[in-house]
């Protein structure tokens, strides 16, 4: 890939359900290697239906969305099962830990679904508690952690496959002030270590001090977006 | 329609999964106890009431009267546990001609032997005979045939060749009676007109006991009789219990099974009832806090969940009653009619008991979890929306991650431990559908023996056929009026070809002959054997096979009528000539109601019979071509006068009809525990939607989600499958014994032994195969689910 070339490439993609106004009416969007784009709006804006798009979550009524390379609009349950397993990490607001089991067999997940040597997800998971300072609670269950902590072992897990792409769906919204500062601190972190990641948010400080760019929703239509930062050279997904 | 009315209905409307699980369970367990219950009540109601009303004998008894006076047999009336008695009536085996013609007989027919009574009126404390049609033999020169003996009317008339004189009888009457105590009736004086010098004097006598419910209270009665005649003159008896038995056989051996399927298919029930029912409940959790919120008592919301469960077992219950009827249709079809009654059909209280049982038994399934829905908290149950979490399984969740399976696998592995309580129930649905596998299989592969080994002449591939006139045993033979037998073929010269005949095995002769035996009513089929034919010869359940002349091998059934063991005699009588044969062997074939006597050929010649074989069953060779060698022997045979075919023996529709209600009542159990595991993998899948969104936004493949939901039911699966085989071999060796028991015969043990180790785990893999089919749908749906929707479902 160049370094001007798109990690994620939305054209005029439009997202109906049934009979109501479009979530998402003639979105175009470019997103290059390295920049952390937010994503505001109201609710019901279409940040969501937006963020599901690009996940493979969903897919488009029209339009076309292509990531790193691939085109994702049109992928089958099961391409687009691998599809995210390959290029995507996804941070929720309520974490969507699974409750019964560790915070290591939660973080591991990803590369077992993705059928990673047992050893080689193993060792990455450690060094990915180490890197966000968790790895004292690896065989603690999730709900004994606080919020920040269990949002750190969600961005954990999120990493695991190495993505091209993090998604953040209001990441600091279940947390409170401190956690949310944490998690703040992380993402740009990430971001500065050159993750690509789209965060979808109402917190204008979370958009303030990890986005590059931020891009606003309103019914469905982008309605403002700051200029891009241009190219990052050298940008990769992170590694810790 | 009542609020709660709307309730009831639009939760039956809204769960169709459920509410089809609950009409298909009571329509199988209702199905199959109707079918039991009816048959069992239907199929002997006939008898007991003609029983009844003819004041039918407790026993019938036959008399040598060479040792017995007519006055010491009235006198028997006095022995003990004696309430009534019929006779001294004077009995004979007579060989009647037919001297007019008729719609089924010509005239100049030679019948088969009949025993015929000298009565001198119908009526009586005991047997009161129901005359069919005509009227009572009042003087010499009448005689009254019993019904469905021999096919002639009133205004006929019969000749007895072998009697003083010839004389020819009118037949007057045609009477039924209830336990068949002789073929025929004449008047007193006429019996004696009948009597050749060379006859053999005997009485019948007919009595009524104060305990007559069971053969052992028979036996005892019996032995009282014979205590109070002099030695030896008690020659035969039969009770009304082997009757009963013989002519209800048929339906009776219907009623083990049915009654095992019965109450596999209600236990079932219940379990998955109680299944559907619980689900609902968790699975609405907040609904049933707004019904209370908006004011709903928890009485009301505990009858909108019976109720619930009621209106789809009420519609199982209906289609079952149906479905039950309309199978005993060609099961009780034969029965009453034989009797004089109208045709047997399901009692009106069976058809109204069972249904109801059944809905008892589905509200009290139902009742358990409604009353946890009526208990739960308003304000929890509206809080809370959705069943929560329990944290459990989480130390197995934990070792079955480190098992070296994709993790799909390991994780669908440690799901049962999260609920035990509803893999547990799921775990019994299983094992309920696998044992009825099993015990339907092992029923099939019974069957499968019994229909093979039923027949007599079902041994070697090829009948000879020698001519004379041999039908199958118990068939009425009749041979041309006055003319002498068609000539058999010379057994030495049969012998000859088929030894000659190149791909020839092994070969035995059968004749076949009408005889009385003692303690038999009527007369008995004899099957005589010639040559080596023990490679032929039919299942044994006990004693042997027969080796030497003055031998006889019978049922259990013969045994049970006469009252007699192997190691017995059987006195054989044919036109005045008398043989005694010992009874060295009890076999196993329902060939002639299972009522032939089976003996060497020297028996027919020492009643003066002819004894040259009709048929000769032949094995051929392994490796020969069955149509040339048929071809070959027939040009051989032609000269001798004897015809070669193919042995071809005749399926039973009785027990065509066993097996396709076994195959019936096993897949509905089947598909019941199958919709069981569905409708908890179902419940088990909405439980999870949220987690399963988050797997498949972490990447995982709907192949994977179909993995992971299979898993989780194929340990238990396997598991209950493992356990319940051994249940279903538990119950079909307690079942088939009963199936024998019902129509007499005691089935050989290697017609019970039928499972094999291959089929043993073959059969263990069934409930690895039901849990996974149950499960297969569900998992369809949670590869399916929308992951968005379901990240939604916080």
């Amino acid at each position: 890939m160049t370094a001007t070339a798109p990690v994620i490439d939305i054209r005029d993609v439009t997202r109906t359900y049934g009979e109501g106004p479009p979530a998402l009416a003639g979105v175009t969007l470019s997103v290059r290697a390295g920049e952390a784009v937010a994503v505001l709006g109201p609710s019901g804006s279409g940040k969501s239906t937006l963020l599901n798009l690009v996940a493979g979550l969903d897919r488009p009524s029209a339009g076309s969305i292509t990531v790193d390379g691939q085109r994702v609009d049109g992928l089958s349950e099961a391409r687009s099962a691998e599809y995210r397993r390959a290029k995507v990490g996804m941070v929720f607001q309520f974490f969507n830990l699974l409750d019964d089991l560790t915070v290591a067999d939660n973080v591991l997940l990803p590369a077992q679904l993705a059928g990673l040597p047992r050893a080689e997800a193993r060792e990455r998971a450690t060094r990915l508690l180490e890197y966000l300072r968790i790895d004292r609670h690896a065989d603690a269950y999730p709900g004994r952690l606080s919020g920040g902590e269990r949002q750190r072992v969600a961005v954990a897990r999120a990493l695991m496959n190495r993505p091209a792409l993090l998604l953040a769906d209001e990441p600091t919204g279940a947390l409170d002030t401190a956690s949310g500062d944490d998690v703040r601190e992380l993402l740009a972190e990430l971001n500065a270590r050159g993750q690509t990641i789209i965060l979808v948010t109402h917190d204008l400080g979370l958009a303030e001090s990890c986005a590059t760019r931020t891009v606003e929703l309103v019914d469905g239509r982008i309605v403002r977006g700051t200029a891009g930062i241009g190219d990052i050279e050298g940008a990769a997904a992170v590694s810790p | 329609m009542s609020a709660l009315g709307r309730v009831v209905r639009a939760g039956v409307g809204r769960r169709r999964v459920q509410t089809a699980v609950l009409v298909l369970t009571t329509l199988m367990s209702v199905t199959a106890s109707v079918l039991a219950a009816g048959l069992l009540v239907a199929a002997r109601a006939p008898f007991d009431h003609a029983f009844a009303r003819q004041h039918g004998a407790h026993l019938t008894a036959q008399f040598d009267g060479t040792k017995v006076t007519a006055a010491q047999l009235t006198a028997t009336a006095r022995t003990s546990g004696v309430t009534a008695t019929a006779g001294p009536f004077r009995t004979l085996s007579v060989r009647p001609r037919t001297a007019s013609g008729s719609d089924a007989l010509p005239a100049g027919v030679d019948l088969p032997p009949m025993t015929v009574a000298g009565r001198a009126d119908a009526s009586g404390r005991v047997d009161g005979l129901s005359l069919v049609s005509g009227t009572w033999a009042t003087r010499p020169g009448q005689i009254v045939l019993a019904y469905g003996k021999v096919p002639m009317e009133p205004g006929g008339r019969l000749t007895f060749p072998d009697a003083p004189g010839s004389p020819t009888l009118t037949v007057v009457g045609v009477a039924r009676s209830v336990t068949g105590t002789a073929d025929a009736w004449v008047t007193p004086a006429q019996a004696g007109a009948l009597t050749t010098p060379n006859s053999p004097s005997a009485y019948e006598m007919l009595y009524r006991f104060r305990h007559a419910g069971t053969d052992s209270q028979l036996a005892a009665d019996r032995a009282a009789i014979r205590a109070t005649v002099p030695k030896g003159a008690l020659t035969g008896s039969y009770s009304y219990l082997a009757v009963k038995r013989q002519e209800t056989a048929n339906a009776m051996a219907f009623v083990p099974f049915l009654a095992a399927f019965g109450v596999l298919g209600l236990l079932l029930s219940v379990l998955v009832i109680g299944i559907v029912v619980s689900g609902a409940v968790g699975a609405a959790t907040r609904r049933i806090g707004i019904l209370k919120s908006l004011g709903f008592t928890p009485a009301q919301v505990v009858r909108a969940y019976v109720g619930q469960a009621l209106i789809p077992a009420g519609v199982g219950c209906v289609l079952g009653l149906g479905l039950g009827n309309l199978l005993a249709v060609p099961v009780l079809g034969e029965v009453g009619t034989a009797f004089g009654g109208p045709a047997a059909s399901i009692p009106v209280w069976v058809n109204a008991v069972v249904p109801a049982a059944a809905l008892v038994l589905v509200a009290a399934a139902a009742l358990v979890p409604a009353l946890r829905a009526g208990r739960l908290r308003t304000v929890a149950a509206i809080t809370v929306g959705r069943t929560p979490g329990v944290g459990r399984g989480r130390l197995v969740r934990r070792l079955t991650g480190r098992l070296p399976v994709p993790r799909a696998v390991s994780l669908g592995l440690a799901n049962p431990c999260a609920r035990p309580a509803r893999s547990a129930t799921t775990a019994a649905a299983v094992a309920f559908g696998a044992a009825a596998v099993t015990f339907g299989v092992g029923l099939a592969l019974t069957l499968g023996a019994v229909q093979s080994g039923r027949m007599l002449n079902s041994a070697g591939q090829v009948v000879v056929e020698a001519g004379g006139g041999q039908g199958p045993a118990g068939a009425q033979v009749v041979h041309a009026g006055g003319e002498s037998d068609i000539p058999k073929a010379d057994p030495a010269k049969v012998a000859a070809v088929l030894r000659a005949q190149r791909g020839t095995g092994r070969f035995y002769g059968t004749a076949q002959a009408e005889a009385v035996a003692s303690g038999i009513t009527g007369t008995t089929t004899v099957v005589a054997y010639q040559g080596e034919s023990s490679w032929g010869a039919p299942q044994l359940v006990s004693g042997r096979w027969l080796y030497g002349p003055g031998q006889a091998v019978v049922t259990t059934r013969f045994l049970k009528a006469a009252g007699l063991r192997v190691g017995d005699t059987v006195t054989l009588t044919e036109r005045g000539r008398r043989t005694s044969v010992r009874i060295v062997g009890e076999a196993f074939f329902t060939e002639g109601e299972g009522m032939a006597l089976l003996t060497p050929t020297s028996t027919l010649a020492a009643l003066g019979l002819d004894a040259k074989p009709g048929q000769y069953h032949v094995q051929t060779k392994p490796g020969t071509a069955l149509a040339p060698y048929l071809t070959s022997l027939n040009t051989a045979l032609g000269p001798v006068g004897a015809v070669a075919r193919a042995n071809t023996s005749n399926a039973s529709e009785v027990i065509a009809t066993m097996d396709a209600l076994v195959g019936t009542l096993t897949l509905m159990l089947v598909v019941v525990a199958g919709l069981g595991v569905l409708n908890t993998v179902v419940l088990d899948t909405r439980d999870r939607v949220h987690d399963l969104g988050v797997l498949k936004a972490l990447g995982m493949a709907p192949r994977q989600t179909v993995t992971m939901v299979l898993t989780s039911v194929a340990g238990i699966g396997l598991l209950a499958g493992v356990a319940a085989v051994p249940a279903g071999v538990a119950l079909h060796r307690l079942v088939t014994p009963l199936m024998g028991d019902a129509v007499g015969m005691t089935l050989p043990a290697s017609d019970i032994a039928v499972y094999h180790a291959p089929q043993l785990a073959l059969l263990a893999l069934g409930g690895l195969l039901i849990a996974a089919t149950g499960a297969f749908l569900p998992a369809g749906w949670a590869a399916r689910s929308d992951t968005a929707t379901a990240l939604r479902s916080e």
